[in-house]
């Protein structure tokens, strides 16, 4: 092979400055698609930087730091709490997704459909209700557990309000996304290693051990990272269980300084930076540890269909251990959301109150007229971002596998910046923003859906690129050289193979969107509640029973959006593939 | 029809290695109208990335591509028609038939998305779908899926689509090698007699030399970014000019000698360390030059030895080992020091240890310079 002559470099010099082929509808939708996932990842962080850092006068200071870590808060305090909390809740969530998925993918467990409900119906319980629920099943004075193992326990046995409480908690909550992850991991899996070591004489477990976790540890990497985010971002469940008995973290920090009167911005940039900055080594930690992980290449995208490993007599207690789950994952929570939703007011169970249920709480939430608004609102945000969101990465992803647009490594990481930054951050980052900039954002619907669309970015492309990657660029070739305009080929030929990822993508992303709170609650303004909030403000007003009716609406509606999705993205996948 | 001049195309070298990778390096072919032009050549010889630069689907760094009168690429006028104007059809090694369209969608997009002012009315484009459906007998198939389609299948829809537009120049990326063997001998009549019978003028990559002599008019073979030869089919097979054509267009022995003397009739006599060798060729080489002899194991004669003696183009040997192939059997000669392969009919067949005479043609042994 000879190197290039310069003519090589000059000829494509040339090309690059061709002003008539510069300029065509191509370019302009690539470039306005760039120029927007540039603005939403990095002006945020910008003026959070500099509204930190700089004085009233205009001076650099530190003062907003030595204001948040006074002596009751120091930083280490909640450096300490924020990492036992989230190593707490990866400790529960990793393990059990783990197992789950393992058992779901690779063994004959009975009711292996259970799992796969068991596993994955958390994930559609907004993490307020879930953390409410668990208040009223754990809490020492009125917790339903504590009641009912009072004979045998004694008094206030399990204290929710406590960090292995809230680790408990947000584990319970987060496990779905290691088990999807883990399925994922284990179905591209080839059993064939597996069975190898089964004939090399190996005891079951210790062919689990030696050789099945060793080959999934890509997957393990990744769960990891998306649980260490979480758990250092999660807001309701610290604000919810730990501030009552004074367990402060980042994110709980940031709410209060902003909650009281007069808000202070300064102090909350300076919480937030200093989470943005934990959170940022810890992903730099983790990423340096997958990378450690790719030496095992045996794990091929191809596609098994394993035979399931017999468990034999271990069926029954691997059973009992999904049914314990789901029972205490789903089924505690959702009865004691719905037992409180059909009370007056609350009581602890007992034939009489069974006996006296009552509709008058979903009345209510039908006839109030906020609550009304608030669903309008969470829907029309949730199904707004999602379309915008899944559209632009269709474009963006498009631009990173397909093109040699230089700086595209650049784009793909901008539109990934956003996972590592927690929804309180985002959250102040983007008051910073619409308080100083002169567009008349702040105050409007418009702030929350721009709130929305930078944070679920990283989802969507995601879903986007992966589901580009499997296209094959002579699909695309193809309508090119039968004469399509770019945009013709796009809409024709990319758009619809794109689709079956773009749709989960998009159910995803409303899911998450009417879920959310720890952005909602900094940049929300009366008028424009979403759900998550009018739950908040019920919970802060006492009003329980009206709150877990509005959340067995809320939670029927999502199942159903994800049901009715999930059809829909079945029946537009392409048939044969 | 194609005319295509000093044709370069670099890409970035991988990382570790300086420069830029030259993938086609001054490619110049002309392939007349109504012909079955066929690039062959190993993967990484640029034949697949010359045609895509035909096609448009890669910018050239230099060099001329013209279609009939139409100049598609120059780098010195600086024109480049892009892909999506250059109205030629190309069927992908995957066939790249889109799995979200049926069958007669499929082969309509390219007339459903040209230009405003040339589109056809709804009428005329079903009718020209279905007048290639039929041409390539998937008209009964027309409202099928294109997913649920066979190999074969899929193949001819790929071709339809292709050449829907009714193009000038047909391009086919290695259509037949992702069918399997039986179905890929089927197609490949089928494909020559559909471009003999309405006189399209074809590219066609391939790596397969069996194909590409079954199939072509031209064969130009590639290797490391250029031609080595052009010619007809037999002409290569034959008369190999590089010891790389003759090494990748069937099995050949190759004998390295030195010419010893020139005769009338354009005969030389090359003389190698096992002995001499009187064959005939075109070319002028100069008592003295190295050269190599590609002899193919089917033009040599095997005898037992007591049937002649040795001489000029025939040597004695003693077979090694033999291998019967259904269609032939294949001995292994010791000659001196050298080894051949001989491929007889399977009416001769001689058994290992004995000796034998082996008989070279004077027409069927190419001399080619040592130094190509």
């Amino acid at each position: 092979m000879a190197q290039a002559a310069g003519a090589g470099w000059r000829a494509t010099f040339l090309d690059r400055v061709d002003l008539r082929r510069v300029f065509t509808p191509k370019v302009a939708i690539l470039a306005v698609a760039m120029a927007l996932v540039g603005y939403l990842a990095v002006v945020p962080l910008g003026y959070l930087l500099w509204g930190t850092f700089l004085s009233e006068g205009g001076t650099l200071t530190l003062e907003h730091f030595r204001r948040a870590y006074t002596s009751q808060y120091a930083l280490t305090t909640l450096a300490w709490n924020t990492l036992l909390f989230t190593v707490g809740s990866a400790a529960i969530a990793i393990p059990l997704g783990t197992a789950l998925a393992y058992l779901n993918v690779r063994t004959n467990v009975p009711l292996k459909s259970l799992v796969f409900a068991a596993s994955l119906v958390p994930l559609i319980i907004p993490g307020i209700l879930h953390t409410i629920a668990w208040i009223f099943l754990a809490s020492p004075r009125i917790g339903m557990i504590n009641q009912a193992v009072e004979p045998l326990l004694g008094e206030e046995f399990f204290d929710i309000f406590s960090l292995a409480g809230m680790a408990l908690v947000e584990g319970l909550h987060v496990t779905p996304l290691v088990f999807l992850l883990m399925v994922a991991a284990f179905k591209s899996m080839d059993p064939s290693l597996e069975e190898s070591a089964l004939l090399s004489g190996g005891k079951r477990f210790t062919v689990f051990r030696r050789i099945t976790l060793p080959l999934v540890k890509p997957g393990i990497y990744a769960a990891t990272l998306i649980i260490v985010v979480n758990g250092m971002s999660s807001f309701e469940v610290p604000a919810l269980l730990g501030i009552p008995d004074g367990i402060w973290v980042f994110t709980s920090r940031i709410w209060r300084v902003l909650s009281g009167y007069p808000s202070d911005y300064g102090q909350a940039g300076a919480y937030a930076l200093s989470l943005l900055a934990i959170t940022t080594v810890g992903v730099f930690l983790q990423s340096r540890l997958s990378r450690r992980g790719k030496s095992f290449q045996t794990v091929t995208g191809k596609g098994f269909r394993p035979r399931p490993l017999e468990l034999g007599p271990w069926r029954w207690p691997a059973m009992g251990v999904v049914v314990l789950y789901f029972t205490v994952a789903v089924v505690l929570p959702m009865f004691v959301l719905f037992y409180i939703s059909t009370q007056k007011f609350y009581q602890p169970p007992s034939w009489e109150t069974l006996s006296n249920m009552t509709l008058d709480n979903y009345r209510y939430i039908a006839e109030h007229s906020q609550v009304k608004r608030a669903f309008r609102n969470s829907f029309m945000l949730g199904i707004g971002s999602a379309t915008g969101v899944m559209f632009m990465m269709a474009i963006i992803s498009w631009i990173v596998v397909r093109t040699k647009v230089p700086g595209r490594w650049a784009l793909d990481n901008l539109s990934f910046l956003p996972m590592v930054v927690p929804g309180l951050v985002m959250g102040v980052a983007l008051l910073f923003v619409y308080l100083r900039a002169p567009l008349p954002i702040y105050g409007t619907m418009w702030i929350l859906l721009i709130a929305y669309f930078t944070r679920y970015m990283p989802y969507g492309m995601r879903y986007a690129s992966t589901s580009m990657y499997q296209i094959g660029g002579e699909l695309e070739e193809s309508a090119l050289v039968s004469g399509a305009t770019w945009w013709q080929q796009f809409r024709r030929v990319t758009l619809p193979l794109l689709m079956p990822g773009l749709i989960a993508g998009w159910i995803y992303i409303v899911m998450v969107s009417v879920r959310e709170l720890s952005s909602s609650i900094l940049l929300y303004s009366p008028g424009n509640e979403v759900l998550s909030i009018v739950i908040w403000e019920q919970w802060e007003n006492g009003q329980s029973n009206e709150l877990a009716a509005l959340g067995m609406v809320m939670i029927a509606l999502l199942v159903v959006l994800v049901t009715v999705g999930a059809k829909l993205g079945a029946k537009v996948g392409v048939k044969s593939e | 029809m194609l005319t295509v001049k000093d044709l370069v195309k670099t890409f970035p070298g991988s990382k570790g290695e300086k420069g830029r990778v030259r993938a086609v390096d001054g490619v110049t072919f002309e392939v007349e109208p109504g012909h079955l032009y066929t690039l062959l050549g190993p993967s990484g010889c640029g034949k697949t990335t010359t045609l895509r630069c035909v096609a448009g689907l890669e910018d050239p760094d230099t060099g001329v591509i013209k279609v009939g009168d139409t100049t598609m690429f120059s780098s010195n006028e600086r024109t480049k028609v892009p892909a999506n104007k250059r109205g030629l059809g190309m069927v992908f090694q995957s066939y790249a038939i889109w799995p979200h369209m049926n069958v007669f969608k499929n082969v309509s997009f390219p007339l459903e998305v040209a230009d405003r002012k040339g589109r056809l009315g709804k009428s005329e484009i079903e009718q020209r779908v279905g007048r290639v459906l039929e041409v390539v007998q998937l008209d009964h198939l027309a409202s099928r899926q294109a997913t649920d389609l066979s190999g074969g299948q899929q193949q001819r829809l790929a071709l339809a689509r292709a050449l829907v537009m009714e193009p000038p120049l047909l391009l086919l990326d290695e259509p037949l090698s992702n069918l399997d063997a039986q179905l890929r001998e089927e197609m490949r009549f089928e494909l020559k007699r559909l471009q003999r019978e309405m006189g399209i003028t074809a590219i066609y990559v391939t790596h397969d030399q069996v194909e590409a002599l079954a199939m072509s008019n031209r064969i130009a073979v590639m290797n490391g970014g250029n031609i080595e030869q052009i010619g007809k089919p037999r002409d290569i097979y034959e008369r190999p000019s590089s010891k790389f054509v003759a090494g990748f267009i069937g099995t050949t022995n190759f004998l390295e000698g030195r010419v010893g003397r020139r005769e009338p009739g354009n005969v030389y006599v090359v003389s190698t360390p096992t002995g001499e060798i009187r064959t005939r060729s075109e070319a002028d080489l100069p008592v003295g030059t190295d050269v190599i002899l590609s002899i193919r194991p089917e033009h040599i004669g095997l005898a037992p030895a007591d049937t002649g003696v040795p001489g000029p183009n025939t040597w004695r040997g003693r077979v090694e080992t033999r291998a019967f192939l259904g269609e032939s059997v294949d001995h292994l000669v010791h000659v001196g020091e050298r080894r051949l392969q001989v491929r007889c009919p399977t009416t001769v067949s001689i058994a290992p240890g004995n000796d034998v005479l082996l008989e070279f043609p004077a027409d069927l042994t190419s001399i080619i310079p040592a130094d190509r």
